[in-house]
């Protein structure tokens, strides 16, 4: 039986304002455990919430930025639950008037451009954090009271990888509007997935499965993997799915029941009498949309017109913003009307020195000035695009400029004939047999002597003219 | 005449003049507590003496300069115990003082460190639900003081208090008072802070003055009134000279009388005084009408609905995991939750937490809260109609005088039901006052309520001061303790 | 609402998490329906048309500015703390 997967992501944002959602602690981390904390947030009797201005204004960013439309009216509830991270036994939520409704995140996808319905966006209020040992538990209420955004989508996503995708996209947007630093390893990106399982064609959705615990993009894939897999089994097996909540468990790769869960959750959803209505009019609608940057997508449309450059590259640059700005500081610097080899030289050896280093582009302390320096060494064959690579690596731990690293390392590309005849002369001699090879027909033979002689020289050999050299000595002989 | 007869305006005056210091009132009034707190218990912990905090600082310079304050045990003192007369606060000492308190304390008085006392968590109308035991009526000390701020009430009918704060759910300042024979305003909703009043029902809970006078008042309310950046609910309307009204005349005053409360289930003492009541206000040239708030049998079922869903989940804080009683010994987390709440509160708390707590569950939530929400519209109509064309409304605070201690204990709703006529005012968000008007041929007082538009106070205490210096000026009848 | 029974009230009570002893279900039970058959005279009003009233002034769109203000020092924190350790409170253990 031929099954498609149905998902639905829920993915929590922690806003990174200053203060709590609704008192003025300092919504900060690392701190010793109940260092900010107050009669609001503590949950102690008499205390009263007061609306953080700025949730509301990130939301409506959010909101904006990811098409939702925006509501005039909205206002929070009640969400009643006991749980020891909950000091009040209720966290303060929203319920039937979310501040904004019915967007969308377009994702890529082999099949081409696909869009994510987002069903809603709303404000909502953090629990404090639970530790656990051999003793008992142990509660940390500093980020009891830090604002969330919770964005819902439709069960529009069919597999693991687009699931990934929307994540990926939804951060990048996020991180556009510096809301938040989006960081799944520091909880400040929160994300449950819900799958099901039904028959290819079948419109009717199957029993879905809850996920939760995931800490990184791929683990949700990874999570979802897994679970559609073992839904699979179930079903092909003549069996029911269960309607439940299951955690990821990373080691084990596999997800397991939240057994300990007791009957359902009954909510009691009510309106919170302590916080009034929040109207918000057109024009501060008009005013917040004025306010956001440019996105992504946008970005990346642009850079493709402007600077003729490929969507994929355009993506992969655009994907943050300070990358972006970089990347686009780089390229209106460079020189000449075709950008292809500073960009070329951002998406390669440049990205590729920022991901060994776990940073971005604009993280490497690179000055665009000193990238083009770098660039315009390769084009004009002072060095190889081999040895750059060195040389990028030395002028981002030294800080120091290409010219200079090229000059004290006397990296500087050896095309001159004569330095590298001698090269080849011994070369040729200590490879006897590939020199046989290449006579005998074995054309790439060449290749293995020119990679001989760039070893000799210590990458220094220009390439190229070695190649062309190497050929000539061996018509000759 | 000693101090502690004296009311806070004429303690003022004497201060004022230099007459006599603030030790002396307190002295007085802690001499007066020793004596008659064992009848009357109106102070919860008592220790034989009465104390207040000791200044920040300097000591404020302002209307209040030195005149105590008593406090009800729902009002959050800073360091001092505020338990709301339950076991599951037992020995609570807040870190922070209500914004009220700040604003008392910047106006000079003294906040007495001993509370009064109440109905846990202000759930009841007699004190007789408090985790100390029930205060006496100072009348009659077989009677209940009324409740739930019944140990403000009993204190300063009694003397041992000069004026206190009680606060008002659903009369729980009116009723009291009534049944005290003192006066106790609910102001408007949203005039005075909320911030440091353990919540009961957010959308109804007023902190208020309970005191001898209506000119004392006046006096309180200016100090604790205002607009509060701490209280979302807080209305940002400037606080006028709340004594500035008083000796207004109230010729022309049309005063709406609501027919739905001159009905059966009124004492016929009650129902007399009232109407002399009526006589007064027509001699002082107001003019008196009948008028219909024709959702008036919906008010308590609405109110019970509300106020008990809202206290339900304003009470889920009481876990024993950061503050208060906690149950020794339990086996795991849930046992722990359970037990503490289940040794901690009270009947009635259990009895309202469980009946808010169904009213809001999935399945009753539109035939219960969501309705009663929609009948809280209409009997918040019933009153803009009237008020469109009279100043205010005239009716009895309570059906009945003060009851006999454990007469109506042993059935919830009979209790419920003498919430009847001050329980609508806190459903409109509008303020009223219960001043007292006679006494029952028993002796125990019999108190009359004014209620009149948002943020209308002038209205109720003109009316009232006028009430008050035609009716028995200046010679008011005290308990024989 | 003779629908209601001990069984429904019994729930509630564990949703709320109150214990309730022995023979004080029973009483709380009773008096419990007693009390919903009286509500239930709101079924009565005339409520068609009708919108809620959640907030009975109309008082909106309160904020504060995203400012940081003093927390509470330790000692006040933790004053009423029946157990802590270290820092922070602690709870019998909580199985996830």
């Amino acid at each position: 039986m031929e099954y498609e997967a149905v998902i639905g992501l829920e993915v929590h944002v922690q806003l990174n304002t200053n203060t709590k959602a609704f008192c003025a602690c300092r919504a900060e981390f690392g701190v010793e455990p109940n260092t900010n904390i107050c009669p609001v947030c503590l949950g102690l009797p008499g205390a009263l919430p007061v609306l953080n201005k700025v949730v509301l204004s990130h939301a409506l960013k959010v909101g904006l930025a990811l098409g939702c439309s925006i509501q005039n009216r909205t206002k929070f509830d009640r969400k009643n639950y006991f749980y020891p991270d909950l000091p009040k036994g209720y966290q303060i939520s929203q319920f039937d008037l979310p501040v904004a409704l019915a967007g969308e995140v377009r994702i890529d996808t082999p099949a081409g451009e696909k869009c994510v319905r987002v069903k809603r966006v709303h404000m909502e209020e953090d629990a404090g954090k639970l530790m656990h040992d051999a003793e008992g538990s142990l509660v940390d209420l500093n980020r009891a009271g830090v604002p969330l955004l919770e964005i819902v989508t439709e069960p529009d996503m069919n597999t693991p990888d687009e699931a990934y995708a929307y994540l990926t996209k939804l951060k990048s947007v996020i991180e556009y509007l510096d809301v938040s630093d989006c960081d799944m390893e520091k909880g400040s990106l929160r994300c449950d997935a819900n799958v099901s399982l039904r028959p290819k064609g079948e419109s009717r959705l199957g029993t879905k499965a809850e996920l939760k615990n995931m800490n990184s993009f791929k683990a949700v894939k990874d999570a979802l993997l897994y679970e559609i897999g073992r839904q699979a089994e179930i079903l092909d097996g003549g069996g029911k799915v269960a309607q439940e909540t299951r955690l990821w468990d990373a080691r084990q790769a596999k997800t397991f029941s939240m057994r300990s869960k007791e009957e359902a959750h009954d909510y009691r959803y009510f309106p919170d009498p302590d916080l009034t209505l929040f109207l918000i009019t057109d024009e501060e609608i008009g005013e917040a949309r004025a306010g956001i940057p440019e996105l992504p997508q946008q970005k990346a449309a642009r850079f493709m017109s402007e600077f003729g450059i490929s969507a994929y590259d355009a993506g992969i640059l655009t994907a943050d913003k300070r990358d972006a700005a970089f990347a686009e500081e780089c390229i209106k610097v460079f020189p000449s009307g075709d950008k292809k080899p500073v960009v070329n030289y951002l998406i390669g050896p440049l990205l590729a020195e920022a991901n060994s280093r776990g940073c971005g582009l604009s993280g490497l302390k690179l000055s665009p000035e000193r990238l083009l320096e770098l660039v315009s060494l390769v084009q004009k064959n002072v060095i190889s695009n081999l040895v750059s690579k060195t040389v990028l690596k030395e002028m981002i731990d030294r800080q120091a400029t290409a010219d200079e690293i090229v000059k004290s390392r006397n990296l500087a590309q050896i095309s001159d004939t004569s330095a590298l005849d001698g090269i080849i002369t011994r070369v040729l001699a200590e490879n006897v047999k590939s020199v046989q090879d290449f006579r005998s027909g074995k054309e790439n033979a060449v290749m293995f002597l020119v990679g001989q002689v760039m070893r000799m020289s210590a990458g220094k050999a220009n390439p190229k003219v070695v190649q062309e050299l190497l050929k000539r000595r061996l018509a000759d002989a | 005449m000693e101090l502690y007869s004296l009311t806070g305006a004429q303690l003022a005056e004497l201060l004022k003049q230099g007459k006599i210091s603030a030790e002396e009132i307190l002295s007085s009034l802690s001499l007066r507590a020793a004596g008659k707190e064992d009848k009357v218990k109106a102070y919860v912990r008592f220790g034989g003496k009465l104390e207040s905090l000791p200044a920040e600082g300097a000591p404020a310079r302002g209307p209040l300069s030195g005149i105590p304050v008593s406090v009800k045990d729902n009002i959050c003192t800073r360091s001092c115990n505020t338990e709301c007369c339950s076991r599951i606060l037992s020995g609570y000492r807040p870190p922070y003082d209500a914004t009220v308190i700040s604003r008392l304390k910047s106006d000079g008085a003294a906040i007495v460190s001993t509370k009064t006392n109440m109905d846990e968590f202000a759930f009841g109308s007699s004190t007789e639900n408090s985790c100390f035991g029930p205060s006496r009526n100072p009348w009659d000390t077989q009677c209940v003081p009324g409740g739930s701020s019944g140990g403000s009430a009993a204190a300063v009918a009694s003397d041992e208090a000069v004026f206190a704060l009680g606060s008002d759910t659903g009369g729980s300042i009116r009723q009291p008072a009534s049944f005290c024979g003192v006066v106790g305003l609910k102001p408007t909703y949203g005039r005075v802070s909320r911030y440091g009043l353990v919540a009961f029902a957010s959308s109804l809970d007023q902190i208020g003055p309970i005191t001898k006078d209506v000119r004392d008042s006046a006096l309180l309310l200016n100090s604790i009134a205002g607009y509060d950046p701490k209280d979302s609910t807080s209305v940002n309307t400037p606080v006028p000279d709340y004594t500035a009204c008083l000796g207004q005349p109230v010729k022309g005053m049309r005063i709406g009388v609501p027919k739905e409360y001159m009905v059966e289930g009124i004492d016929p003492q009650v129902r007399e005084a009232l109407l002399r009541s009526l006589e007064e206000f027509k001699r002082l040239g107001a003019v008196c009408s009948e008028v219909s708030l024709p959702h008036t049998e919906f008010a308590v079922p609405v109110y019970y609905i509300i106020a008990t869903a809202e206290a339900s989940s304003n009470l889920a804080r009481f876990d024993g995991v950061r503050y208060g009683f906690r149950a020794a010994d339990a086996e795991n987390i849930s046992a722990m939750y359970s037990r503490t709440r289940g040794e901690g509160f009270g009947k009635e708390a259990k009895r309202r937490i469980i009946l808010g707590t169904f009213a809001l569950s999935h399945g009753y939530y539109d035939a219960y809260y969501l309705r009663a929400l929609k009948v809280r519209t209409l009997i918040k109509q019933d009153f803009e109609k009237v008020f469109g064309e009279f100043d205010c409304v005239v009716a009895p605070t309570s059906p009945t005088p003060a009851f006999k201690l454990g007469e109506k204990m042993g059935d919830p709703l009979k209790m419920y039901l003498s919430d009847i006529y001050t329980i609508s005012a806190n459903l409109a968000g509008i303020p009223a006052i219960s001043v007292p008007c006679g006494f029952t041929s028993g002796g125990l007082p019999v108190g009359m309520q004014i209620m009149s538009g948002h943020f209308r106070e002038e209205t109720l205490l003109k009316l009232a001061y006028a009430y008050e210096q035609s009716a028995y000026a200046g010679s008011r009848r005290r308990p024989e303790l | 609402m003779s629908e209601i029974n001990d069984k429904i009230i019994d729930y509630t009570a564990r949703l709320a998490r109150v214990q309730l002893e022995g023979a004080e279900l029973g009483e709380l039970s009773g008096q419990i329906k007693g009390i919903l058959d009286f509500i239930g005279k709101l079924e009565e009003a005339d409520t068609g048309n009708i919108e809620p009233t959640s907030h009975i002034l109309p008082v909106n769109n309160v904020f504060r500015a995203d400012e940081p203000a003093q927390s509470l020092p330790a000692e006040d924190a933790f004053s009423g703390a029946p157990k802590k350790r270290g820092r922070c409170f602690s709870v019998p253990k909580v199985i996830e």
